[in-house]
Order: C-alpha cells, then structure tokens, then sequence
C-alpha cells in the first residue's frame, strides 16, 4: 500500500467478552423469565397458608374460574402488542363477544358464528388500517371500544340473555386430577408458546415488533404481519368472550370492561414490554393467574371489597417494582 | 476480467429525487462478477441512496436497471433483487434485537424450514461466522440485544453470506468496518477478497481509503449524486482518492508548535476514571482538547458519561455530543432548529416562555458556522444526510453556554470533508477558552488533541501531551498485555 492509511482503534470483540459479564447477563434474563412464576408460587403459597381449604381440586376449580377468559385477553393483548400496539377496546369487544353470544349465537346459531366471525375480520381490518395509514392503534382502539360498546348495548340493552347450552357445559367440564381452568390455561400458554417462540412464522412476526425497518427491508410483508397478529387477537378476543359467557350464563354490556387493563397489566406482569417485541406467552398467562389470585387472597384476608382495586394496584406495583430490579441487573456491568 | 462479460447488474442513466432534494443524477454503473467494487464519497454524495435502489428498498425515478439484458426497475423490489441474488448490509443495523442470532438468520433464509429449523439456522450461521471471522464468539442462541456492536456488525455481515437454496451473487456492504475493530475488519477484507476470487461481486462502501485500495477491484467515485470517476483501484492513490471527491487534500500543518496549556491555572476537569488503580487522574485545563484514545469500549466512554453525570448533578454546565446519533443524539421527530436549541432553551427565554425568533436566529446562526446543508431549519432532522445531522449535535453542543464539551467518538461514518470543517472549528472554541474531551477511535484525531490519555481495561494507562504523541507510543500502551 503506497497511501498513507488511517489507522482505526477498535476493541476486538469476539474474544474480549468477560465470561462474568455474559453470566450476570444470562442470571438477570433467567430470574427475569423465572420472575411471573415466582410471584405466582408466592401468592399460591400465601393462600394456601391462609386458606388451607382453597388447596383442593373444588377450591381450586372456584378461585380460578374465571381465570380462563382474563388469560385467554391477555393473550390476545400481548399479540398486539408484540408489535408495539395497544389494544384499548379488547375489553369491549369481549363483552360485545359476549353479548352476541348470549343472544344472537343463541336464537341464530349461523347468524351468531357469522357475527363472530365477522367480529375477528374486523380486527384485521383494524390492523390494516393502523398500519396502512400509520395511525396509533391507541387511539384507533380508543375509538373501536365506544363502537362494540355501542354495538353491546343495541344487542342487549339490559342485562339478561342466556349463553347456549353448549358453551355452559363445555366452560364446565369435570377434568380429572387437575382443574378444567389449569388445564386450560397450560394448553394454552403451550400451544401460544409453540406458535410464537418456536415456530418459522412466529419468528417473524415477533421480528416485526423488534425492528419493522429491517424486516421491511428483508421483504417481509408488515402488513400481512400486523393484519395476522390482529386476526389472532381478535380470535383469542372472542374465546375470551364466549368463554366468559358460558361461566357467567348470562350477558351485560359492561361486563369485561375491566379485562382492557387486566389484559395490559398480566402482560407487562408476566414479563412482556411495551416496545421491542420482548414477549412471553408463559409469562403472560402466569400474569393473569397472578392477577385473578391478587383478587381470591385479598378476599381471604378480609379486605373490604372497597379497598380491593387499591390493594390489587399495591400488589401489581409491587411485583413490577421487583421486575425492574432484576432488570437493572441486566444492564451490563462496565 | 474480459470486456466482452456481461454485467451482473447495469444502471443506466438511474434518476431519485426526494421531494426538491436531487439525490441521484444520471447515474451509470456496472457491477461485474468476480470484481470488488468501491463506492466513495461525501456522506450525502449518494452512496446509499444507490444501494438502496439497488437493493430494492427504494425505487429509481428514471433511468434502466438491466439485468441480464432485461430492464428490471419497473416493479423491482426486495424480493426480485433476492431473486437475482443481491443482499445488503446496510449502514444502520438491521438484525431484530429481540430475536436470537439463529433466528435473525432464518428471517434472511426463508428455506429454512421443517422440523429443527432453528437447529439448521444456527449450525448455518455459526459455520459463516467461523469462516469469516475465526474466534468471533458468537453462540446461535445468543439474543442480539445481548451483543456488543461489533458483534452485531459481525452476524449482520455473516448473515448477507449465508444462503439456504438460493444463488448468491451480488453482496452490498455500507460501511461494514465503521464499527469493528482493525483485526475483525481484516478478517472481513480478506473474506471478501476470498469471496470475488470465488466468483462472487462485492460492493464496498468505507470511509477508510486505506481498505478501499487495498480491497477493491475498481473504485466509484460519487459526489452530488453523480458518479464523477471510476477507474481501477491500482490507479489511484490516497491523494487522487481525496481530489476525486471534492475536497482538498491538505497535508497536517503539524508545523504549528505545541504550546502545553497546562500551567499555573487549576484544571477543569479532575477526574478518576472509575476502575483506575493506581490513581491517575485524568485531567483537563481551560482551553484545552484532551483526547481520549486506546481501543474501542476500554473505558473512555464511561469515563464521559461519569463525568457527564457528576457536572450534571453538581449544577455545572456541560455537553456532549453523542457518536450513536440514532440512539444517543437525534430527536427523531425535531426539526434541524429545535435539536439545535434543545441545550440552550434557558438562553432562549422570553418571560416563561420560549422566544420563538430568538430560537430561529440560533438556529440560522449555527447553520452558516456550521455549514449544515439544508434549504430551511424547520425540516425534520432526518432529512439530513449521517454527517449533517452529526453537526447539527456539533451545533447543539457548542452553542450551550458550557464550557466543557465532551466529545464521544463523534465522527464514526463522516466524511473526510465534514470532519475537517468540524476539526477547525474544535479549535477555534478552544482557543476561545472552552475545554473538549474527546474519545476517538482514529488515531488522526489525536493530532488535533493537545493532551491525550491512553485507556485500557477502564483504567488510563499513559498519559502524554502532543509532542511526545506517536502512533507507535499509543499502540504499545493499547496493546501491552497482549504483547507481553
């Protein structure tokens, strides 16, 4: 070489990495996984101790029945917001859900599975939408709760219908050994753990939540990715919906208007982000139960249901307080 | 190379505007099999746009695409670009931080498939990495978000090498050095030396003129969107590279004698870097430039954000201008004026409120002295090439009223021509009294510095003023115990 050449100090990477740095690295991220389930394993403990009764197949089976549709929304949450979305309106749309099912599902079979069915259409259409015309799906979802209240209300302006046989029966199966709600809850976070994390295609549509610009650029397609996660959302929106219905037998248009922050909030507990693409189904699930157990163990120690919400958000800031702990472990040590 | 072989690829007469901005013009180019190709010039020349067009992430306004003899550029995307064989590693990252090494590469490899896919991506990506970059470390199940940049940088290229049933044949790599270090660089040219003998085209872009003539077949030289000269790397030199492009090559006026500043006054700056041992303080006086050198990540920028922290904390003025603009320095979504104003709001006050003219006229001033290309301030800051949004944090910095400006590796993927007219002004806020602190990772830097401090291991281990700086003396400090 006859140029002069600028010469450029670099830290040579590959063989430089301290083997403690990656193992701190590596102890934050388990006890981060590990962290939904421990705070899971620490409520059930505590009841149990208060509660020596609830640690059967009955006590179980009451204090986690209506744990099946608050998992299946924060499943549907999560897959929005595994692309950095949020979904305001899945606790309107589920007592939509419900209302349809309690009244049209049970004079119009057909009828009822065409509007539901149109139900999970719409929430790609959402998707579409939010993405094709770059619009913050808060406020789009924002919007959309007010239209499936609305939509509620006409169906079913006072509380009443009845949910169809069918469904009653099927939310109340007797399964052996383990609880229909546990064994529910795992199938699911198996199968949603399956699909997401393992699988090809779910590689990529957590990809798209991680760095949309580069998927664009590797020519994915962001808007079959968003139009499939809000599918599926609207998909797992509705199971939670008849779900809930077939436990309750009845209908009310304001019935899981709570379900839109649980959902948020069992997310987040079981160790998702808001950003980044950084989701867990497991943790999410684990999330829900955390939060519908919160619920039983105020109930067990005599807590006025005045002070319940209260102490509820005292337990969730709590365990998300002990989240962002582990996680400034996990910057790496200088 | 025979005249009569086709091109792989054929731009004639390619065309891009954004909005009013002319980014490409007429531009004429061929890519052979076989054959590195270089593409030099001024951050905004072009470079990129081209090899975005080329990729298929954007399209060209007008102008032919030919490949194998058939114009391609109507309905030409990412995915008729992958047909024919042609990957980009571009200049941003483009991996998925959440995502394992293994699973980045299969969103690259879409045959990849069936049962143990992930098993099949990491053995592939794992048998690149080795042949590019032995000793590299990296383990499949590795989440990107885990890895040090250089590491990143490594994946992203192995990853562009790596094909499952599909032809390779053309590899596009943006400033694939800027952030390795000169060993895992060499390892990367000499990969890509092996890759064109092997039949395969490679397009280079650096700012380093040193690989360029080392690695490269031919070289492209671009300015103002145009392709101004391509000719054989053999026939130029650093010299002609440099004219080509624009802007005068000057040799260093190392003859201005070196006057230490450091005399009865206290010093600004005291400070123990944080795993020192020894007690050696780095220490800084008014009006001086401290450099900060040895290898990447040894410490310096810790040593800038403790003593960020520190001034910030006890209520003293203090800057600094980021080098991960992405990350650390652009406000995304700002215009060029209020990224510029952001430090010196307080000066900017009328009543409570902020002085709107008085912002502009910041902002217009520091456009002239900075000479930031742009038709108005008000555009989003992104509509500025890499170098200019880097001196619009230039400006941010030096029109706070702080006399400490810390500096960190500031200049990574700028011009030769940018760097200059930003050294120029470093001095002329120096003798005017303002203290800089300035992390670099280019040795040439270090002439400007008038003190410069060598870390390694966190710790600064030599400590030496400009007439007793040489690259020799900083290398033996950076190295020392991998020599010893």
């Amino acid at each position: 070489m006859n140029a002069p050449q600028p010469m450029t100090l670099k830290k040579p990477a590959a063989p430089n990495v301290p083997g403690s740095a990656t193992g701190a690295v590596n102890r934050a991220r388990w006890l981060r996984n590990a962290l939904p389930a421990i705070s899971l394993v620490v409520l059930l403990v505590t009841i149990f101790i208060m509660q020596p009764r609830a640690m059967s197949y009955m006590g179980m089976n009451l204090m986690l029945n209506l744990a099946v549709p608050i998992a299946l929304a924060t499943i549907a949450q999560m897959l929005i917001i595994t692309v950095n979305d949020l979904d305001l309106s899945l606790g309107s749309f589920i007592s939509f859900v419900a209302c349809v099912a309690a009244t049209l599902l049970n004079d119009h079979p057909l009828l009822g599975c065409l509007v539901l069915v149109g139900c999970i259409g719409v929430y790609a259409l959402l998707g579409a939408l939010i993405h094709s015309r770059r619009l913050p799906a808060i406020v789009v979802t924002l919007g959309m709760s007010f239209i499936w209240v609305g939509g509620a209300v006409l169906l079913l302006p006072a509380p009443g219908g009845s949910a169809p046989q069918w469904l009653q029966a099927l939310v109340k199966i007797k399964t052996p050994v383990l609880p229909f709600a546990i064994v529910v809850c795992v199938v699911l976070a198996v199968a949603v753990h399956l699909f997401l994390m393992r699988s090809r295609f779910g590689v990529v549509l957590r990809g798209a939540g991680g760095n949309p610009l580069a998927m664009a650029k590797a020519g994915w397609s962001l808007l079959r990715i968003k139009v499939t996660l809000y599918a599926l959302a609207g998909g797992f929106g509705v199971l939670s919906g008849l779900f809930l219905v077939g436990l309750t037998t009845s209908a009310d248009a304001n019935m899981a208007l709570r379900y839109t922050l649980l959902s948020i909030a069992g997310v987040i507990l079981g160790g998702g982000e808001f950003t980044g693409g950084r989701v867990s189904p497991v943790g999410a699930v684990l999330g829900a139960l955390t939060l519908v157990l919160a619920g039983s163990l105020l109930s067990f120690i005599r807590i006025s249901p005045d002070w319940q919400i209260g102490a509820q958000g005292a337990i969730l800031i709590l365990v998300l307080a002990l989240r962002t702990a582990v996680n400034r472990l996990e910057v790496r040590p200088v | 190379m025979t005249v009569t072989q086709a091109a792989l690829v054929d731009l004639k007469g390619v065309g891009k505007r954004f909005g009013a901005v002319r980014a490409l013009n007429d531009v004429d180019l061929m890519f052979h099999s076989g054959e590195c190709l270089g593409l030099i010039g001024h951050n905004g020349a072009g470079k990129s746009t081209l090899m975005h067009i080329l990729a298929g992430t954007l399209g060209a306004d007008s102008g032919a695409v030919l490949m194998g003899g058939a114009d391609v550029r109507s309905g030409y995307s990412v995915q008729v670009a992958r047909q024919h064989g042609i990957r980009c590693v571009f200049q941003e990252l483009s991996l998925c931080p959440n995502l394992t090494v293994a699973e980045n590469t299969r969103l690259m490899c879409p045959g990849l498939r069936g049962f143990g896919w992930r098993c099949k991506a990491g053995a592939l990506i794992v048998a690149t990495l080795d042949s590019i970059f032995p000793g590299h470390g990296i383990s499949p199940g590795d989440v990107v978000a885990d890895l040090p940049i250089g590491q990143r940088q490594m994946v992203e290229i192995a990853r562009a090498f790596t094909c499952v049933d599909e032809h390779l044949a053309l590899v596009i790599l943006d400033e694939p050095t800027s952030s390795l270090d000169a060993r895992v660089a060499e390892q990367l040219l000499r990969h890509v030396r092996r890759y064109v003998e092997s039949g395969g085209c490679v397009v280079l872009i650096s700012h380093i003129l040193g690989e360029m003539l080392a690695t490269c077949d031919r070289i492209a030289v671009m300015s103002d969107g145009c392709v101004v000269e391509v000719r054989a790397a053999s026939a130029f030199t650093h010299a002609s590279l440099v004219e080509c492009m624009g802007t005068v090559s000057k040799p260093q006026d190392q003859a201005q004698a070196f006057i230490s500043r450091r005399n009865g006054q206290a010093p600004v700056v005291e400070q123990l870097p944080a795993r020192q041992q020894n007690g050696q303080m780095v220490a800084a006086w008014p009006g001086e430039i401290v450099g900060l050198a040895g290898l990447a990540g040894q410490g310096q920028s810790q040593l800038l954000v403790q003593l960020l922290r520190e001034r910030v904390a006890s209520g003293q003025r203090v800057a600094m201008v980021a080098g991960d603009r992405q990350t650390d320095g652009v406000f995304s979504l700002w215009s060029i004026a209020e990224n510029i104003t952001i430090s010196s709001l307080a000066a900017l006050r009328h009543g409570v409120l902020i002085d709107p003219q008085a912002e502009q006229a910041m902002a217009a001033k520091w456009q002239q002295r900075m000479n930031i290309r742009t038709q108005d301030m008000n555009n989003p800051i992104l509509s500025l090439s890499g170098g200019n949004q880097q001196k619009a944090l230039f400006a941010r910095a030096l029109a706070s009223d702080s006399e400490l400006i810390l500096m960190d590796d500031p200049m990574r993927g700028v011009d030769v021509g940018t760097k200059r007219e930003v050294y120029a002004i470093i001095k002329e806020e120096a003798a005017r009294g303002r203290t800089f602190i300035w992390y670099s990772t280019e040795l040439e830097e270090l002439n400007h510095c008038d003190h410069i401090y060598v870390f390694r291991n966190g710790q600064a281990v030599a400590d030496m003023p400009r007439n007793e700086l040489s690259e020799a003396q900083i290398l033996r400090s950076s190295f020392q115990e991998e020599v010893a």
